[in-house]
């Protein structure tokens, strides 16, 4: 529908629709200017918070104080690292399920959306034990493992939606021109999924760097990443509110940024495809 | 449609993944079921043993454990209600015309991004604090009395908080869907005369419900798991107020190191769980043979 | 080299048997058209030669040696989609050098390979373009470029025309023949056309529901079709078929008629026009005739004949074609 909106109906939507967006980016906003603000002026009313001096005192704070930088590096081994490993395995995986359908083919991929649905709390007990039992509690390689396998069944199903798209006719092509299968898969397939799976890996090292109980539960101090970090100021500490803010916003800045480049496939990704 | 020889590559490999996924869903849940069948306390080790159905029978005899199943429900309901409707009224919104929608649409969907322990942490100080947050500012400068959000109303606030940071999922999704909307199709009916309230009842409302049915089920799936939020909030406080099951068993398992009553409280949020899992799955399914 | 010789050749996803059982033998050099119905199993014919789907049962050989069990890419033959597939990261001169690619050839031979198939095909100066930059026609150049470079034992063409606009459709078709013409390669090509079928082949088969129902040169099938199915499907307009009465005066279950062969102004037969369509250069009739039932004649551009006019006609006796019970030609 090309016709002309009239101006006043655009000016209208435009008013609603920017304040609206204002309201709910409000308190990250508000969180970000509140980490330029030295910790009395934090505490002060907003307006008077507004007003007082810029300072990037608590950004120093916050490094010299704790081992945000630890905390930082070891979120970017969980997310990449577990988005690495779930992509290596599931790469072939979704080639074959796309490109060789069998008769089970859809009660498999069904199959590995169901183990999504089991609650965390339902194995909570035996992860604690047997991490504990193996020496992994605390440990960045129990939790890279944990993450891969949780987030596995939607790196296959969002790989097996891009790779559906890739006319078969291309890959059977690749063959006559004789291709053997690693040649087809990394000359021809791969290229052609690159967006495909780009998007895969970002919607992935988010839903990682966000994951909130199993790096509350199977981490303390050494292997903890950004979540238990922040969770860690819930204590009193979180009093300290310019600090509170610059902690959060260096947590939350890297992933608004990559979540930014894949809002489109996020809906994807997230409704394992049922809408696009 | 294949040879011999590309299915068997096809089988070796797929089977990474299968046996990976078989091995992480069968282990520990194998595990918890057979810890719920036993008296086991992490403070006694050694001295399981065989409790029967006992610990079914505590946990869902605990009080605890039908506050904690009511919270749940709320929880659930309260945040899809907010996010469902709220998200409807804003996909429409953003979906007209306007200037600035790539920034909007930025500033909406930024919440999502938070994460759990940082979104509940900045909603418990900077806004809900009754002494220093951004609300009891507010009601200062408006001359009332402010108010202990997560102390009086502990689970409203935590529904709050959670519909937040679950409002730009629903909006992005049901925004994809209205601008898949066939415009052929509307200008049919505008042809056929339909007024556009008719036409936003009977073309846009069955086209979103596919896209509120799979935000519905999908958001269920992680509301039923809500623990970071309550952890670093309420501690599932005061009393029980704002404990949900995800919370509950966390703090009979590893709190009272209670192995046997938590994993029997596991496979109670396993079953609820499958219950709702089994509605999304026939969703997704039916949707994987168009 | 490129002959190719099926035996016995079957193939069944489960229990459905696409293919019950087929010989046939394709000689060097030949154009051979499958031609068929949709869902007659031509195209999975041809993929079986390719060896993209394996053969339920049977041997396949081509220049004498046994490929029934050899990958598509060891059997020598190049194969043209019909979506193209060519591959939408590469350029035009990627597309067409990827078979040499893999074949391990030196980048110089492969440049000059290239260069020589794209002036061929006048795609010389589209070499650094995308295939989504180009047109219909061009991307078909393009699948055919990379196939030729191979210098294939055989082509194998799966419906490659069905994409493109009518026009297009007959000046590619007569690259096709004049392709085939300078390279004299065996060509194996699928289309449910047959006007396709008719124009390009030196040898048709004619496939329903998996089997051969006939094979021979156009004017063959034209002239002796060996059954009701050949008989309907080779020719435009369909032959007319009559049943009963009629039928049996000439000793047959069903005579047949081609629209060509029915003469206007006297005859045995007389009708009254349904439809005319004046086309300039023809006339096509609808005809009810009763007791024989619809007939389609064509008449000469002149043919002045409208709706509900009456006409007599009279089939040409020595194009009369008799089938018994069964279907089949009678001698």
């Amino acid at each position: 529908m090309s016709r002309k909106t009239t101006q006043t109906r655009r000016t209208v939507v435009t008013i609603a629709a920017w304040s609206i967006g204002f309201l709910i980016f409000f308190p990250i906003l508000w969180t970000i200017l509140m980490s330029f603000k030295s910790e009395g002026d934090a505490i002060k009313a907003p307006l008077a918070m507004l007003t007082s001096p810029w300072s990037l005192e608590s950004y120093h704070e916050v490094q010299e104080r704790s081992n945000y930088a630890l905390h930082f590096w070891n979120s970017v081994v969980l997310s990449v690292g577990s988005t690495i490993a779930a992509l290596i395995i599931a790469v072939p995986a979704a080639w074959s399920m796309a490109f060789v359908p069998g008769k089970r083919t859809k009660d498999l991929l069904m199959w590995m959306l169901s183990t999504k649905m089991m609650p965390a709390v339902g194995v909570l007990v035996p992860m604690y034990l047997l991490f504990r039992d193996f020496g992994l509690l605390d440990s960045r390689a129990g939790l890279v493992a944990v993450l891969t396998l949780i987030n596995l069944p939607i790196v296959v199903w969002m790989l097996y939606t891009y790779f559906k798209e890739i006319p078969g006719e291309i890959l059977e092509a690749a063959r006559m021109d004789g291709a053997s299968l690693r040649a087809e898969i990394l000359y021809v397939l791969t290229p052609m999924a690159v967006p495909g799976i780009a998007s895969t890996m970002l919607l992935n090292i988010i839903l990682a760097w966000n994951e909130a109980f199993w790096t509350l539960q199977l981490t303390t101090s050494k292997a903890a990443p950004l979540t238990q970090f922040i969770a860690s100021y819930s204590s009193p500490e979180g009093l300290f509110y310019a600090k509170l803010s610059a902690a959060s916003t260096m947590a939350i800045a890297p992933i608004l940024i990559l979540g930014w480049f894949s809002q489109k496939q996020l809906v994807r990704g997230l409704t394992f495809g049922a809408v696009k | 449609m294949a040879t011999a020889h590309s299915r068997t590559a096809a089988r070796l490999m797929v089977s990474p993944a299968v046996i990976l996924l078989f091995l992480w869903m069968i282990v520990p849940l194998g595990m918890t079921i057979w810890f719920s069948f036993l008296r086991y306390n992490l403070l006694t080790p050694g001295n399981e043993s065989f409790a029967g159905f006992d610990n079914y029978y505590y946990f869902l005899t605990n009080a605890a454990f039908w506050q904690a199943l009511t919270n749940t429900l709320t929880l659930v309901l309260g945040v899809l209600a907010i996010t469902v409707i709220g998200g409807v009224l804003l996909a429409l919104l953003l979906d007209q015309p306007f200037w600035g929608q790539g920034v909007v649409r930025v500033m909406v969907i930024a919440p999502f991004f938070v994460m759990p322990t940082v979104s509940a942490l900045v909603w418990k100080n900077m806004f809900m604090n009754p002494v220093n947050g951004m609300f009891a500012h507010i009601a200062k400068t408006l001359g009332l009395q402010p108010f202990d959000f997560l102390a009086h109303a502990p689970l409203a606030s935590i529904i709050l908080i959670v519909a937040w940071s679950w409002l730009p999922f629903s909006t992005l999704i049901l925004l994809t869907a209205l601008q898949s909307l066939d415009r052929e199709q509307q200008e049919a009916a505008e042809m056929d005369g339909a007024s556009p309230l008719a036409r936003f009842w009977y073309l846009t409302v069955p086209h979103l419900t596919r896209s509120i049915t799979v935000v519905v089920l999908i958001q269920t799936i992680f509301l039923l798991s809500v623990f970071a939020e309550i952890l670093v909030t309420t501690n599932g406080g005061p009393g029980n107020a704002s404990t949900n099951i995800p919370y509950l068993v966390y703090a009979q398992s590893l709190l009272s190191f209670d192995v046997g009553g938590g994993s029997a409280g596991g496979i109670v949020a396993v079953i609820l769980a499958n219950i709702v899992a089994i509605f999304l799955m026939r969703m997704i399914g039916k949707n994987l043979e168009t | 080299m490129g002959n190719i010789t099926l035996s016995n050749v079957r193939k069944s996803f489960g229990e459905t048997h696409v293919i019950p059982g087929i010989d046939l033998a394709i000689e060097e050099g030949e154009f051979v058209v499958f031609v068929g119905p949709s869902g007659c199993g031509k195209s999975t014919l041809l993929r079986l030669i390719a060896g993209l789907e394996d053969i339920s049962a049977g041997v396949i050989r081509i220049d004498g040696q046994d490929a029934t069990a050899l990958p598509p890419a060891k059997r020598g033959l190049a194969m043209v989609f019909q979506s193209y597939a060519l591959y939408p990261h590469m350029s035009v001169r990627k597309n067409i050098a990827f078979p040499l690619k893999m074949a391990g050839l030196d980048p110089a031979v492969i440049e000059q390979k290239v260069a020589n198939a794209a002036k061929v095909l006048n795609l010389s100066n589209y070499l650094d373009r995308r295939p989504g930059q180009l047109s219909g026609g061009q991307r078909q150049r393009v699948a055919i470029g990379r196939a030729i470079v191979r210098e294939p034992a055989a082509f194998l063409f799966d419906e490659p025309l069905s994409n493109l606009d009518a026009a297009l459709r007959v000046s590619m078709r007569q690259e096709i023949s004049e392709l085939h013409q300078t390279l004299k390669t065996t060509m194996i090509y699928v289309t449910h056309d047959q006007v396709e079928a008719m124009t390009m082949a030196d040898k048709i088969v004619v496939l329903n529901a998996g089997r051969i129902e006939q094979v021979g040169s156009p004017l063959d099938l034209y002239r002796a079709p060996a059954n009701l199915f050949v008989a309907g499907f080779i020719g435009s307009p369909k032959m007319n078929f009559i049943t009963g009465a009629e039928a049996a005066k000439h000793g047959a279950t069903t005579i047949g008629i081609r629209p060509e062969h029915v003469m206007i102004g006297d005859g045995p037969w007389q009708g009254t026009v349904g439809l005319a369509e004046h086309l300039g250069s023809d006339t096509f009739l609808k005809v009810e005739v009763p007791g024989v039932g619809t007939l389609t004649v064509r008449g000469g551009g002149e043919v002045g004949l409208h709706h509900g006019d009456t006409v007599r006609l009279a089939p040409q006796p020595d194009k009369l074609h008799r089938f018994d019970a069964n279907g089949l030609a009678m001698k």
